[in-house]
Order: C-alpha cells, then structure tokens, then sequence
C-alpha cells in the first residue's frame, strides 16, 4: 500500500467547508470544586449564553444546536434542547444529543460542519458538557427489579408479593465508575498496560504534563483565551492549572497504576500526567462562509476531514485507548497528506503515555506494517509544534466537552499563524477515538 | 424600593406625616425618561432679558412645535389656571445682556418661575459665552449667570432643576438636542450645572430628520466598562435609544458582560483595555458592524490610599487604566476610517477629578486627566465632525457606593440638592445625549451628573 503519496481523493469534494467562526466555554474545575452544584443544563446553558454574547446572537435563529454528555441522567433525555430553550438563542433552535465519550465534542463538531457543507444547514453550534460532581447516581439493580415488577402488577396482593423481595443491600445506589464495562479495568490501568507495552518512561511522561501547564499559563498570559472562555460561578481560568508545573517537581508524586501483566515494569503514571476528573462545557461557531461574511464575522479556519475509529481492545491486544492511531493513518492518506504536513497537532492528554505510545507506535516500522500495513512507519512529529497552548493535563477534561475546547483552540492558532494545517487527535473510552484536520 | 431606607421612609404615607411635622428633609421623587414621554408634562414660561435676544424664537419654535402651551409673562394664568398655577418649565434667554443693571430682568422673570415650578419642573438660563466679551461689564454681566443659577439650583424643591446654556455667538440654531436635554427628563439628576455650546469652532451636522425617540438608530457604540453599574445603563440606554452596542470589559468580568450584552441584544468583547493591541482589537471587532460612531470611555478602577502610602504599581495601575488607555484608544480612533465621520466619544470624569477626594489622588488625578484629554481632542476632532464630552457623575447608587460604610453613604445622598443619590441611567442619558448626532454642537464639555453633590463642590 502506498503510504503517503497519493493526491487529495475524490471523497475531499464536498461542495464547501464549514468555516469555525468562534467559540466560548467556560473555565474547567476540577471535581467537586468550583462547579459541584452546576448541572450539565446549567453549565451548558452558560456556555451557550457566552458564545451567544461573543458574537451578538441573541434572539437568533441557529440552524442546529448539537451537543451531549458522557455522565447524564435520565431526566436530561434532552439535554441540548433543555439548554437551548433556557439560553438567549431563539426557542425555535432544533437541537438533538450525541455521545461518544471522550470524542463526544469532535464528533458534534464534525456533524454540524458535515450539514454546513452539504448545504443543510448555514450555521450551527457543536457543544458538549460533563459533570463529575453532580454525576447521575441510579438505583441499584436488585431494587430496580423490584420496584418494576411491582409496577406490573395487577393486584393489591401482586404488588405485596413483589415488594416482598425488598432486600436491606438494595438501598446502595450505582454511581458511575471510570471502568470499562467489557475489562472491569478503569482507564488508568488500561493506560499502564499501553505505557508499558510501548516502554513510555516516567520522565517522558511527566515532560508532557509539565509542558501542558507551562503553555497554557503563557496562553492565559498572552490573553489567548480572552475570546474564547468566559468566566463561571466565580471562576475565571481552569483551576487544574499550575503555572509552575516543572519535571522536576512532577517527578516526586507517587505513581499509581502498576501494569497488570508487566511484572518487570513499574508504575510511571501519576495524578499529574494522568487527567483529573472534571467538571465544564465548551461549544464552537460553525458556519458557511457566507454566513460569517454576511456578519462581517472572521473565519478563523476550515474543518476539511475527520476519521472515526475503533480498536479491539477486548479480544485484539490493542491499547484501549490507541484508536486515533489507526484513524490518523487512514485519514492522513485520503487527504493525500503526511504526518509531518502539519503547523500545530492538538492531541488530547488523555494521559501523557497515550499520546507518547501512539507516537512510539507510528515510528515503529513493525506496528506500521502489522498494524497499519504500510511499508514505512508514519515517522515522527515536531514536538514543538504540539499543544502549543496547554491541554487536557493542564485545563482538564470534561469528557464530553474537550473536543470543542480543541476545535477552537486549533482554529485560534491557524488564524493567528495567518495560514496552515492542524491535526486533531481524541481517544475516547470503549477503544474508539475521533481525529480530524482544520486548515486556515 | 431602592436600598435607600431613608429615601423610602419619607415618601411613604406615615413617613411623610412625620417627616414635615419635625422638619426631616423631604427626597424628591424625580421624574425620569421613558420613551414616548412628551418633553414636557405642561406649560412652559419663556421669558426675554434684553431686546438683543438670540436664542428665544429658537426655543419657541420648538416648544410650540411639539404643542406645548407657552407664555412670555411669567405670571400668566396658565392651563385654564390661576397665575399660580404651577409650570413644568420656565426659560429665560438672557443672552445679549449689556451690563450688570440687566441681570434684574432675569430675575424679574425668574422670581415668579420659582414659586411656580412644578415637581421635576426644568429652569433653563440661556447666557452667552462670557469668554467672548472683551468689555468687562458684559463679561461679568454674563458671568453672573453662573453664580445666580447655582444659587438658584439649591433653593429649588420637588425634584425640579436650574441650568444654565451658554450659547455661543452664531450657534443658535445648533441648540435642539441641548434644549431637548435640559428640558425633558433625560437630566433628571443635572442640576445646578452650565454647559456650552458652539465653543469650539468649525462643527458642522444637523438636527433636521431626527427621529427623537430613536436618535442613535443605525449606529453602533463601544461602551467600556459595561458589565455593571454606569456602563451597564449607558449600554443599555444607547440601546434604547437606537443604537447598537459593543460591550467591553475585563475578561474576568466576562459572565456579567455577556449578560449585559445579551440582555440588550448587544455583543461582548472581553478585553483588557490596557493592553497593547486593545485598540487593534476593539476596532477589529467593530468593523463586523460596518464601523464605529459611538466610544464611551466609562471603565474605570480605584485603587485608594492616602498619598502618603501610595506606592509606584498602584498608581500606575490607575492611571493606565483610567487615563493611558483612553488617550492610546482616542489616538487609533482619529487614525482609522472604522471611526466614523460624525463619531461621538464620551468619557466618564468624576466629581473626584474636579473637587478631589480624600484617598483618592490617583483616582482623582486620573479623572482629571481625562477633562485635560477632552479640552485638547475636540479641537482635533473638528475636522472629522466629531466630538468628545465628558461626564463626571457625582454619588450614583452602584454596587461600588453600596459597599460603603453607612456614614459616607449618607453623607454622599444627603448632601446634595436633591437629598439623594443618582442613578446609573441618569449618568447613562447625558452619555447618550452626547452621543447623538444631533449634538454635533456640544464638543469639549464635561457634564457633572451629581445634583450639586457638595462632597463635589
């Protein structure tokens, strides 16, 4: 198979590219912290209030409004349209939800600027929201049974008979857990095991994370952030954030984390190169160019293509969390481009040794031939060129939210730089991950 | 009910049986604009000093115009009345006064007019520019107007005003948004104040096809500041009045800031007005609206200490805030076509900068500052058809006066000629006076909006 020479293919002609016109989020807080008595509705409605200010909307008709949540509870079905009809956007906004995890937010991103290019739809807003702190807690399982049963029930006598099978254990409530349902291992030691199966070593590791914070507190200094978040419920800036992060003083915390099946291998992860639970919301701007030119409104870039995978993480022997490595591949050649063709790679921190083991992985010609089945690796990135303003270590991550912190930040850069091409990279829970290339 | 206990105790029915029974001073309730309110709410007295009069046929014209019942004897039966009946207004053009020995026909007809004027009545001296008599009877003639007016401003009761417009030689028929002004409610809380009009010379514009309730329609305006209090009401008052508003501060004010933008269909623009490319970036973001017409300089800081504890960095905060931003703003505006012909800037003073205050030498050298910054742009604005005025509000009842200790609240409501504080919309109706195009006349003024606060004087 050829790797990388192939021209643009015929799937790139789309008859226009969506324009990322703007965006606004707000601050990210740590777990129940600043945001432990916002709900999703709540900070989403906030963060669609922002972005409506940004850009003089109110009362505005938006073609469609499409967000969602990793963590929501059954009274928000409709989440996105709740939020619409309680911000300053025009009731008459269609909204529908999407989840996908961690790759909630790109991937609402992507369906908004597929409508705007196919002409559906002139402008819309992609968003996603998460809390940790206000997390839906379910009745456990044995009471639900229970409960339903007696819901069936004919008689009197039938419903006495099936409360009968009440039981003292079954007031412990489900609270969700960061757990894969398939493994019962929680993403953390999914993410050991690929750091150690790729040797990514604690120093590498804790360079990343230092790297995270130091950027974005000189993004925050340099007023990167000044259009693109705004302030909530007393917060003005991601309060995960330590400007004076540095290798040294990461590499004293305690790993956590020891790989199961890697008995020579020590734990290298620890709570700073790891991302904390958090709670937040962030949506972009998406329009036509017309839309945006009719408003005098600037087109910081255009999204061009994204690539959705998933891994078999079960059965298969891949990382859980090294979807974006095969997405990337199949993308980077559609578009005819190489892994080098880039100004900026926006690659979500999941955790630094996930973004280090798919680096690893495509400079390693066996997992590019097994794997991949190309005859060169995909080589390496310019380092400098990655997260230039600070990521999912430093601002946090609300699962489902971090896509739309990410398109914009990459469409900011793009516009500053004045032209040039930016890779987006989101591994997401359940082995799937989300990728995606904007140009200014 | 406003936070002003006192204000509502005397106003209430039992309030006011105490009140006059042991001499408590009485709040006036002030009447204050709504749209579609008519200039005046009854007859108008409009009296002449001197047969040399310029300004009177100007006022009459626009009095009768709008239907209003006018007298020249101020004490005519007015309204089917009695010659005490009361009036809401009572003019007197005491322009072209020869001497001192003419002063008695102001007070003539202003004698009568101040046992007549009814509540939120308007007084209104029409005087020429003493800085345009060489003779020394006729400047001080004309000067005296000032004195008589701001005396006068302090014996009037239930909320009416005393003013006084010099009209510069030349500039009568320039006068309409003015009179508009001090005679409709819009000055609810400018009282015992002189302004002039035509003193800086080669303005051009026009007041013909206004429409007077919509007079800043079609055009867009920048207020700083405009998260809360003053800024907040002069955002949402331009818009009221027409125009559409880009709302500016702070980005860690940015929740606050979008609601105000929100609430009055407005954009927010976070942004710290000292930065380096703050003025890139506000015209920048007005060229979205096709340009500018309206910069209301209203963000401002404190950050008080007694002189001899001030210290280099908080002093050099306030004024790059409160001052350098303004000039470094003013500079890229005069230097851009997205400012446009016919612009309006207007900056918010305070009475700090005019009386000073103790604490406050930073805050009020900066808002001094900003009148020097005024004297010497309207000139430069000239040839643009431009102007620049600023506003210096007195005790204005804000989440900052709020935060006060009791004793200087009162004293800071008390003592003034209208024994209360004034509201952020009566600071935000000269702004957006100033801001009209009809104001094209009014270039280089600053306003206080403080009822005579003696705190100010």
């Amino acid at each position: 198979m050829a790797t990388t020479s192939s021209s643009a293919s015929s799937s790139r002609s789309l008859p226009r590219r969506a324009a990322i016109v703007g965006a606004n989020r707000i601050p990210f807080a740590r777990s129940n912290g600043a945001y432990a008595r916002a709900s999703n509705q709540d900070m989403l409605t906030a963060a669609l209030d922002g972005l409506v200010a940004r850009f003089g909307m109110a009362g505005e008709h938006v073609g469609e409004v499409v967000s969602g949540a990793v963590l929501k509870k059954s009274s928000d079905f409709n989440l996105t349209r709740e939020a619409v009809l309680g911000s300053r956007l025009a009731a008459a906004t269609p909204t529908y939800d999407v989840q996908q995890a961690c790759g909630t937010s790109l991937q609402t991103t992507l369906l908004i600027a597929n409508k705007i290019a196919l002409g559906q739809i002139e402008v819309g807003i992609a968003a996603g929201v998460d809390t940790t702190s206000d997390a839906p807690i379910e009745v456990n399982e044995g009471l639900r049974s229970v409960l339903l049963a007696a819901n069936r029930a004919k008689s009197t006598a039938g419903i006495l008979k099936a409360l009968s099978g009440l039981r003292p254990g079954q007031i412990v409530p489900e609270i969700p857990a960061n757990r894969e349902p398939r493994t019962g291992m929680s993403m953390g030691e999914h993410a050991a095991q690929t750091a150690a199966a790729w040797q990514i070593s604690r120093r590498a590791q804790d360079e990343i994370a230092a790297a995270s914070h130091q950027n974005l507190a000189k993004a925050y200094d340099r007023g990167f952030f000044d259009d693109l978040v705004t302030p909530y419920l007393g917060l003005t800036k991601d309060n995960n954030l330590r400007a004076d992060s540095t290798v040294e003083g990461l590499a004293k915390l305690k790993p956590v984390f020891k790989p199961a099946g890697y008995p020579d291998t020590e734990a290298t992860m620890t709570a700073a190169n790891s991302t904390p639970l958090t709670d937040g919301a962030a949506t972009v701007l998406l329009a036509s160019d017309e839309w945006a030119a009719e408003r005098g409104l600037p087109v910081l870039a255009h999204f061009v293509d994204a690539e959705t995978s998933a891994v078999d993480y079960v059965h298969g022997g891949e990382g859980l969390l090294m979807a974006p490595a095969y997405a990337v591949p199949r993308m980077l050649e559609r578009n005819g481009l190489t892994l080098q063709d880039f100004d900026f790679y926006e690659f979500h921190e999941a955790f630094a040794s996930t973004i280090l083991a798919t680096f690893a992985a495509w400079e390693d010609p066996i997992f590019c031939k097994e794997k991949l089945g190309r005859d060169e690796p995909l080589g390496s990135i310019d380092r400098s060129k990655l997260n230039v303003v600070g990521s999912s270590l430093a601002t946090g991550h609300p699962f489902a939210a971090t896509g739309a912190r990410i398109v914009p930040t990459l469409a900011k850069l793009l516009h500053e730089k004045g032209s040039g091409r930016g890779l987006i990279s989101i591994c997401a829970a359940g082995g799937q991950g989300v990728v995606a290339i904007l140009e200014a | 009910m406003s936070n002003d206990w006192y204000s509502d105790f005397v106003n209430s029915s039992f309030g006011k049986s105490i009140a006059g029974s042991v001499g408590l001073p009485p709040v006036p309730r002030l009447r204050r604009y709504e749209p579609g309110q008519p200039l005046l709410s009854g007859p108008a007295l409009l009296g002449t000093a001197t047969a040399d009069g310029r300004v009177a046929k100007v006022v009459r014209s626009l009095l009768t115009d709008l239907g209003i019942e006018v007298h020249d004897d101020p004490n005519a039966p007015v309204g089917g009345g009695s010659s005490s009946s009361k009036v809401a207004a009572g003019i007197v053009d005491a322009t072209g006064l020869s001497g001192p020995m003419d002063l008695a026909e102001v007070q003539a007809f202003l004698t009568p007019v101040m046992r007549r004027i009814g509540p939120s009545g308007r007084v209104l001296v029409i005087g020429d520019v003493p800085a345009e008599a060489a003779a020394p009877a006729v400047r001080a003639a004309r000067r005296a107007l000032e004195g008589l007016v701001r005396s006068a401003a302090k014996e009037a009761r239930y909320g009416a005003t005393v003013n006084l417009v010099h009209v510069a030689d030349g500039a009568e028929n320039d006068v309409e948004s003015t009179l508009r002004f001090f005679l409709s409610s819009r000055s609810a809380f400018v009282h015992g104040q002189r302004l002039d009009v035509g003193t800086v010379p080669g303005f051009s514009g026009s007041s013909q096809h206004v429409d007077w309730d919509k007079p800043l329609a079609g055009r867009t305006a920048v207020v700083t500041g405009a998260s809360s209090g003053i800024g907040a009401a002069a955002a949402a008052t331009l818009r009221r009045d027409g125009a559409t508003v880009i709302c500016v501060d702070v980005p860690a004010s940015g929740d606050a800031l979008a609601r105000t933008a929100n609430d009055i269909g407005g954009s927010a623009l976070q942004l710290d007005i000292t930065a380096d490319h703050a003025a890139d970036t506000l015209l920048e973001h007005a060229r979205r609206h096709g340009g500018l017409d309206v910069v209301v300089h209203n963000a401002g800081i404190t950050r008080d200490k007694l002189l001899a504890n001030q210290d280099r960095d908080r002093w050099n905060s306030v004024i790059a805030v409160n001052l350098e931003s303004q000039l470094k703003i003013n500079d890229a505006l005069l230097s851009s076509d997205v400012f446009h012909r016919g612009g309006r800037i207007v900056t918010v003073s305070s009475m700090a900068g005019i009386a000073g205050n103790r604490g406050q030498t930073s805050y009020g050298a900066s808002k001094a500052g900003v009148i020097g910054m005024v004297d010497a742009t309207a000139p430069l604005l000239v040839e643009k058809d431009a102007t620049i005025n600023a506003v210096a509000p007195g005790f204005i009842e804000t989440d900052m006066t709020k935060a006060m200790p009791v004793g200087t609240r009162e004293a800071g409501r008390r003592l003034s000629s209208m024994t209360q504080g004034g509201l952020p919309v009566d600071v935000a109706e000269t702004i957006a006076w100033f801001a009209q195009g009809a104001s094209y006349a009014v270039n280089g003024q600053f306003l206080r909006v403080d009822c005579q606060n003696y705190l100010g004087a």
